[in-house]
């Protein structure tokens, strides 16, 4: 590859491309029920940890990194028909940004388990994204408020919420990766270590 | 590929400025917003975004939808803030996140996607020595947008065959073979780049 360091393989590249438009249709497609709600759920906020504990690092930030630009641009492919740079201005601005590091985190401790992560290595790699979504999430809303401990406090809203999606998309990703196995690697390239 | 985006199509001077510049406002605006601590002088700052609705000649139907996002958020960022820190505190948060939020919405219904890529390709052209492909980011969006396109018929298509199995409430029931059938798709689409040469030069 002549003058291009990180020019990504075709493969890399329609997964990173293919899985950017895929955390697009959890904010398109309606919510699910779950358990009675009345409320439904969003989904799209389980689309960075997927995209890590499938992907990996790489190309699960990357493709959160492509999703995200996508909204900024002007495209509302936020849950709600939401976009344009707006959502990153306002509070939960934070949290997007945060998406990114929350899928290489997922994507580097997942990567550790050979010959694929079962699910104990994928709970602890999810809770690790979710606490780093909140570590940059938080701060950058106390930036607008100026009082870390209420920005925090505010935070715990979304807190019983991520529990749940963090065990399920670990439930999920243990099946894919039992039905995908070559995905943390991709089909192109044969597996390190 | 504008029938996705949210621009409004307009010939005020807010439309005609160049992306670029417009974004470099922007961002000096949402700095000026969050080093300003005055209540007097955010709200000048509001009444200033709010003219910019003016000019750029924004029917009431648009602010009326963007208000309705906004206006539910910023009564509970309101709430929480006074009960927490106070009438003051919560008033300057509140002033603060209306003139970021609806500058920035004004950004985005008065720019078009294209000019937008055009502008991030330009501003990236020096980031081409640390091996950055600026020429890139249209095909990107292009691909993602296409690809957008195809996971939507599959969503749908899963989500049927999960309503005739009466597993209507399960979420794994969907998210697994919807993964399943987006990574497939994904080797596909990787087979086809790789056809055409992308990502091989």
């Amino acid at each position: 590859m002549p003058g291009s360091s990180n020019a990504l393989p075709a493969a890399d590249l329609a997964r990173t491309v293919v899985f950017a438009a895929f955390i697009a249709v959890l904010g398109i497609f309606p919510g699910f029920y779950l358990g009675g709600a009345a409320v439904p759920v969003v989904l799209q906020n389980m689309g960075p940890l997927l995209a890590g504990s499938i992907l990996g690092a790489r190309r699960g930030g990357a493709s959160v990194l492509l999703f995200l630009a996508l909204v900024a641009l002007g495209l509302p492919l936020l849950s709600g028909g939401r976009g344009g740079i707006a959502p990153f201005f306002g509070p939960s601005g934070g949290f997007l940004i945060g998406w990114v590091f929350s899928a290489v985190v997922v994507g580097l401790i997942v990567r550790r388990a050979t010959p694929r992560p079962g699910l104990l290595v994928l709970l602890l790699a999810n809770l690790a994204g979710v606490v780093v979504d909140y570590l940059v999430g938080i701060p950058y809303w106390a930036a607008f408020t100026g009082d870390l401990g209420a920005a925090a406090i505010q935070s715990l809203v979304f807190l019983p919420g991520d529990a749940v999606k963090l065990v399920l998309v670990s439930l999920v990703a243990v099946a894919v990766h039992r039905a995908v196995p070559a995905s943390l690697t991709g089909p192109t390239r044969v597996a390190r270590s | 590929m504008t029938p996705l985006g949210l621009y409004l199509p307009g010939t005020s001077p807010l439309h005609r400025v160049p992306a670029g510049w417009k974004f470099l406002a922007l961002l000096s605006l949402a700095v000026l917003v969050l080093v300003v601590g005055s209540p007097l002088w955010l709200g000048v700052v509001t009444g200033m975004v709010v003219l910019g609705y003016f000019v750029a000649g924004i029917a009431p139907r648009h602010c009326w939808g963007i208000a309705r996002l906004l206006v539910p958020m910023l009564g509970l960022v309101f709430a929480v803030q006074w009960w927490l820190l106070g009438l003051d505190s919560a008033a300057v948060v509140c002033l603060r996140l209306l003139a970021a939020l609806a500058a920035a919405n004004l950004f985005t219904l008065t720019t078009r996607v294209e000019d937008l890529v055009a502008a991030v390709e330009r501003g990236l052209r020096p980031t081409r020595r640390f091996g950055v492909r600026p020429e890139r980011v249209g095909l990107l969006v292009g691909l993602t947008l296409q690809a957008v396109a195809a996971l939507s018929t599959m969503a749908s298509q899963t989500r049927e065959a999960q309503r005739a199995r009466s597993a209507d409430r399960s979420v794994s029931a969907f998210a697994i073979p919807f993964l399943v059938r987006t990574l497939r798709h994904a080797d596909e689409l990787g087979e086809a780049l790789a056809a055409r040469g992308v990502g091989d030069d």
